[in-house]
């Protein structure tokens, strides 16, 4: 896919959002860990010298920063990829952090295949996995710059932790400028009646592509958006499961422990369905482009549209 | 009266000349040291250690014990805190890095009052506000939470950047143990604050040179420790931890710093004061203390009592 120069890149819309509202609350303090050049927090540090800096390479020691300063009244992003920012620094992030119940909002950027050249040491597929099973935590992955432009203020609000699973780079728009964005609800993105298809990320695209080609078969498909893994929206799933009985999850992320978990949890208690998983089937990282990346592990609409055949026609 | 407060022999009007007027550092103004009176506080707060702990069966009594005269003297001299006020702006924070430590912080607060006496006695209770290892979203006082050992130096360079910010005159007053600091975390947050020159951050370590394995120096020798906290560019004093005096004269240089944190090695020792504790050595981390023990312990700490 070509990128749309009129459309920013998501870390764009992270810099101007943070550059504003540091003007704003002076609690606000950005901290990185020499990755903000990546992350496109670098430039704050110059309107922001006393709030906006860099720990080294250190995540340990930035995830307890932030927690300090977080409880001394201010409101840290703490800023790395994805892997460091999650099973790197885990223990940090569950003590200094979520069981301290400090505001801090972690940003980890470059979730699963967005890691690309820097390939399977870099390219976490477990984040979600891990930072769902500790308390307190918030998880949330922004599908477009549309969605990520009305999150941040929210983000800023809610207060407690928060993971930012931070697709950095340019990415399609699947939501309109008029979107209502909640942070604790699912969006029905597309109404169907024949399979519901719930999906997250730069996975929201491949899904609406899919959603394209199962009305060409004759399938009306029901496409929910889920940006907030934790807690995530129960009573959005079970009505669309009620209505069409079978479900497809679509996560660039491990399908242990991430956004197929989540649901199958929800559903198993509440609705008992078909659930079948699209995402990396257990699998580590590898090198490659995205569009290499996404046949290598499924993460296309073709694959989606299959899945969603299989369970239909059996 | 409840058991703790009747071991205590709670002079109610000696009690209150430690709750301090409020200290006007800015106006330069250094209270006078009254050792005699500290070092009697230090007695009473080991015998509620020696309760809290003994009146529960097990705890990390050595590593509690060994803390006691830095803790009366940040606590009853140093600190600018209102434990009316736990949450006051810009007051001085402490963070009990070696978080297993709280049994003693948890005296020290309730004998200062942020919490009954009587609480002492739900240490690891279900349900209680005191758990083993310190908890600020549980106890009144307690200003970060600890207990993954390495991780509370961080947090409080968080805090001394932060009051860097708010220019709000604090001091930040941190506590190690000294296995905890074989914690790689401790050095990236030792660079950091050398790096960002956080004078007032005030850092101690435990020195009691044990650990839960054996000694520090067979299991992992942090040696020499002087030079490791003096190349990431922070100012080292070492002291007598069990010696208020020196202890007050190593803070007073720490806050002459103008540019670089201050690590006080304070040499201690595991178990301190109380007989059965000391003689156990390492195996003092954590114990369990029978009835007796925990008798034998405070009549000997009323006997220290007569020979102050």
């Amino acid at each position: 896919m070509i990128p749309d120069n009129n459309i920013k890149e998501m870390r764009q819309i992270l810099y101007e959002f943070l550059d504003q509202k540091m003007e704003e609350d002076e609690r606000i303090v950005v901290i990185d860990a020499d990755l903000s050049k990546s992350n496109g927090t670098y430039n704050l540090r110059k309107k922001y010298p006393n709030r906006a800096f860099d720990v080294g390479v250190a995540e340990q020691n930035m995830a307890g920063i932030g927690a300090g300063m977080a409880a001394y009244g201010f409101i840290p992003f703490i800023s790395t990829f994805v892997p460091f920012a999650t099973r790197r620094i885990c223990d940090q992030v569950a003590v200094s952090i979520a069981y301290a119940n400090r505001n801090v909002k972690i940003i980890g950027s470059d979730p699963g295949i967005a890691a690309e050249l820097n390939g399977g040491t870099h390219m976490s597929f477990e984040d979600i996995g891990v930072f769902r099973s500790i308390p307190n935590m918030v998880i949330f992955e922004p599908v477009d710059v549309i969605q990520l432009k009305k999150a941040l203020p929210q983000i800023v609000e809610y207060e407690g932790p928060l993971y930012i699973r931070f697709f950095r780079k340019w990415t399609p728009t699947v939501f309109d400028e008029d979107y209502e964005f909640n942070l604790f609800k699912g969006d029905l993105i597309k109404e169907g009646k024949d399979i519901t298809i719930i999906a997250s990320g730069i996975m929201v695209y491949e899904a609406l592509l899919a959603c394209k080609k199962l009305k060409e078969k004759g399938i009306d498909g029901e496409l929910i958006n889920i940006h907030t893994i934790k807690p995530i929206d129960r009573d959005c799933i079970i009505k669309s499961a009620r209505k069409t009985n079978r479900v497809v999850t679509c996560e660039n992320h491990n399908t242990i422990g991430g956004l197929r978990s989540a649901v199958t949890e929800v559903l198993s208690e509440s609705y008992p369905v078909i659930v079948k998983g699209i995402g990396v089937q257990d699998r580590f990282g590898q090198v490659g482009k995205l569009p290499y990346l996404k046949k290598a592990y499924g993460l296309e609409a073709d694959n989606i549209v299959n899945t969603c055949m299989d369970i239909i026609n059996n | 009266m409840h058991k703790l407060a009747r071991t205590l022999h709670l002079n109610i009007s000696s009690r209150n000349r430690f709750y301090n007027p409020p200290y006007f550092r800015k106006e330069g103004i250094i209270k006078m040291l009254d050792i005699d009176l500290l070092n009697k506080k230090c007695i009473d707060i080991r015998k509620l250690i020696v309760n809290q702990i003994g009146g529960l069966g097990v705890g990390h009594i050595g590593g509690s014990l060994s803390v006691v005269e830095l803790l009366v003297y940040l606590y009853y001299h140093e600190m600018n805190i209102d434990p009316k006020n736990p949450d006051m702006e810009g007051r001085d924070r402490f963070i009990m890095s070696k978080g297993h430590g709280g049994p003693a912080l948890y005296s020290v607060l309730a004998d200062k009052g942020y919490f009954s006496i009587e609480e002492l006695d739900t240490l690891n209770k279900p349900g209680t506000n005191l758990p083993s290892h310190c908890d600020m979203l549980k106890t009144r006082g307690v200003d970060m939470t600890t207990g993954s050992l390495g991780q509370g130096l961080s947090c409080a360079v968080g805090m001394a950047l932060g009051s860097k910010i708010k220019s709000d005159d604090a001091y930040i007053y941190c506590l190690l143990g000294d296995g905890e600091i074989q914690e790689g975390q401790i050095w990236e947050a030792a660079m950091a604050a050398g790096h960002f020159k956080l004078n007032r951050l005030i850092v101690f370590l435990d020195y009691n040179k044990m650990q839960i394995s054996g000694t520090v120096e067979e299991i992992m020798d942090i040696e020499p420790v002087i030079d490791k906290w003096k190349s990431f560019n922070w100012n080292v004093y070492r002291a007598n931890g069990h010696n208020i005096n020196g202890i007050h004269k190593s803070v007073i240089e720490a806050k002459k710093s103008k540019d670089k944190p201050t690590m006080i090695i304070l040499d201690t020792i595991k178990g301190k004061g109380v007989s059965f504790a000391e003689e156990a050595k390492v195996l003092s981390h954590s114990m369990t203390i029978s009835e007796d023990m925990r008798i034998k312990a405070i009549k000997e700490l009323d006997s220290e009592v007569d020979n102050l």
